[in-house]
């Protein structure tokens, strides 16, 4: 396959069966390889399309600067499309966050500024929104509430999905920002109708709980509850111990969200097959398990692996 | 009928700092006017006309009550109920 940059390989990942892992050939789970995109995850998707929007809408032109919260992902995809397109950036971080997520913003040329740990990703986006206001003439893309990030699920992720599994029933994500669930399952519902969407949200230790008061909690101004079908929390034990299955089995090296994500999709499994209906079921593996190596996930035992694991932000 | 109630950091004043409570119920809002006899005050931080507050998620054997029947969940012997705030989360 050959592009005429990096940015236009961006999506058309592979869907692999998952023969071990699939309870039934009646009831078969699918694996969307995310990791393979330019920066080794799914954001790739979003931060170009958030991106590409900001430049048509007039608010980017060489030389503004991007402020956005991220501790990862989004980050490392909008620093490598910042770099290409001719943008300074500055990511607004929580500190507990694995040491490689600062080195690879780093190489790609982010500033960071960090956020207390305590209260995760909320902490940050509320950090990163006063920065807003300090900072008039930088771009917040705010992921959280860009319409562009599900445009870029509804558009490309979705159309991928159905082309490559006509006959899915199940499609299963990490729930974050939601523009992956969202995107994707707008497309689904409208070509198939009877599809179930489900979220697989990451449950953390308490300390990413701790909120001074419950109005200080944060649901994603993209998130629309009728898009989705369920929703299931999951603890770092049953992510860990599934990001190790996938890859024992199936040889899948992927992140501990997807971990998560994986625990969803084989639960929705257990139903179809306990209700005697056929599913093809396709999740998403989010990103590879290179970043996460620092934490610990994938030596030693899981009791060991989840004591690493406590109080760090693992999706 | 005994569930197990997972109780969030933000609400333990309310539970004399216990992380895990009992209580009883047919459903989950049944078991929130359970919980609030048993400590007084946790209901109305937990629902408001009817319905889970906005930044309050309550699971039932880790699924999201939102998508089950909401405060008309059923419950059974056993269940086990973890109540979250609604937060951002992690690695985005």
């Amino acid at each position: 396959m050959r592009f005429d940059s990096l940015l236009d390989s961006l999506g058309r990942t592979p869907l692999v069966g998952l023969p071990r892992l699939s309870p039934s050939p009646e009831v078969r789970l699918w694996a969307k390889l995310e990791d393979r995109n330019p920066t080794g995850s799914i954001k790739d998707r979003a931060a170009w399309y958030m991106v590409e929007q900001a430049e048509k809408d007039g608010r980017l032109a060489p030389g503004r600067t991007i402020l956005e919260p991220t501790s990862g992902n989004t980050g490392i995809s909008l620093a490598m499309v910042a770099r290409l397109r001719g943008y300074r950036i500055v990511c607004v971080m929580p500190e507990n966050t694995s040491a490689e997520r600062t080195q690879l913003l780093r190489m790609w040329g982010a500033r960071i500024h960090y956020s207390p740990a305590e209260g995760g990703s909320n902490e940050a986006v509320r950090v990163a929104k006063r920065m807003a206001e300090e900072n008039p003439d930088w771009v917040m893309l705010y992921q959280y509430g860009n319409p562009a990030n599900a445009r870029a699920h509804y558009e490309t992720t979705g159309p991928e999905l159905l082309a490559d599994l006509p006959e899915i029933t199940h499609f299963v994500a990490g729930l974050g920002t939601t523009g992956t669930l969202m995107g994707v399952g707008r497309y689904l519902r409208e070509q198939r109708p009877g599809v179930q969407i489900v979220a697989a949200e990451p449950r953390y230790g308490e300390l990413v709980y701790g909120l001074r008061n419950l109005d200080e909690g944060f649901v994603p101004e993209l998130y629309d509850e009728s898009v989705l079908t369920t929703r299931f929390s999951v603890p770092a034990e049953a992510a860990l111990r599934r990001t190790r299955e996938l890859l024992d089995q199936e040889g899948i090296f992927a992140g501990i969200s997807t971990g998560g994500t994986l625990h969803a999709a084989l639960g929705v499994a257990a139903r179809a097959v306990r209700a005697g209906e056929r599913a093809d079921i396709a999740f998403v593996v989010a990103d590879g398990g290179w970043k996460y190596l620092s934490t610990g996930a994938y030596e030693g035992t899981l009791e060991e692996a989840e004591a690493r694991l406590d109080g760090q932000l693992w999706a | 009928m005994a569930i197990e109630v997972s109780i969030p950091t933000i609400l333990r004043n309310l539970t004399d700092g216990a992380k895990t409570v009992e209580g009883e119920g047919g459903t989950i809002g049944e078991l929130v006017t359970d919980l609030d006899k048993r400590h007084p005050g946790i209901g109305e931080r937990l629902v408001e006309g009817g319905a889970l507050r906005r930044f309050v998620n309550v699971y039932l054997n880790d699924e999201d009550v939102r998508f089950i029947g909401g405060i008309d969940a059923p419950l059974a012997d056993g269940d086990t109920v973890t109540i979250l705030p609604a937060v951002a989360g992690g690695m985005r």
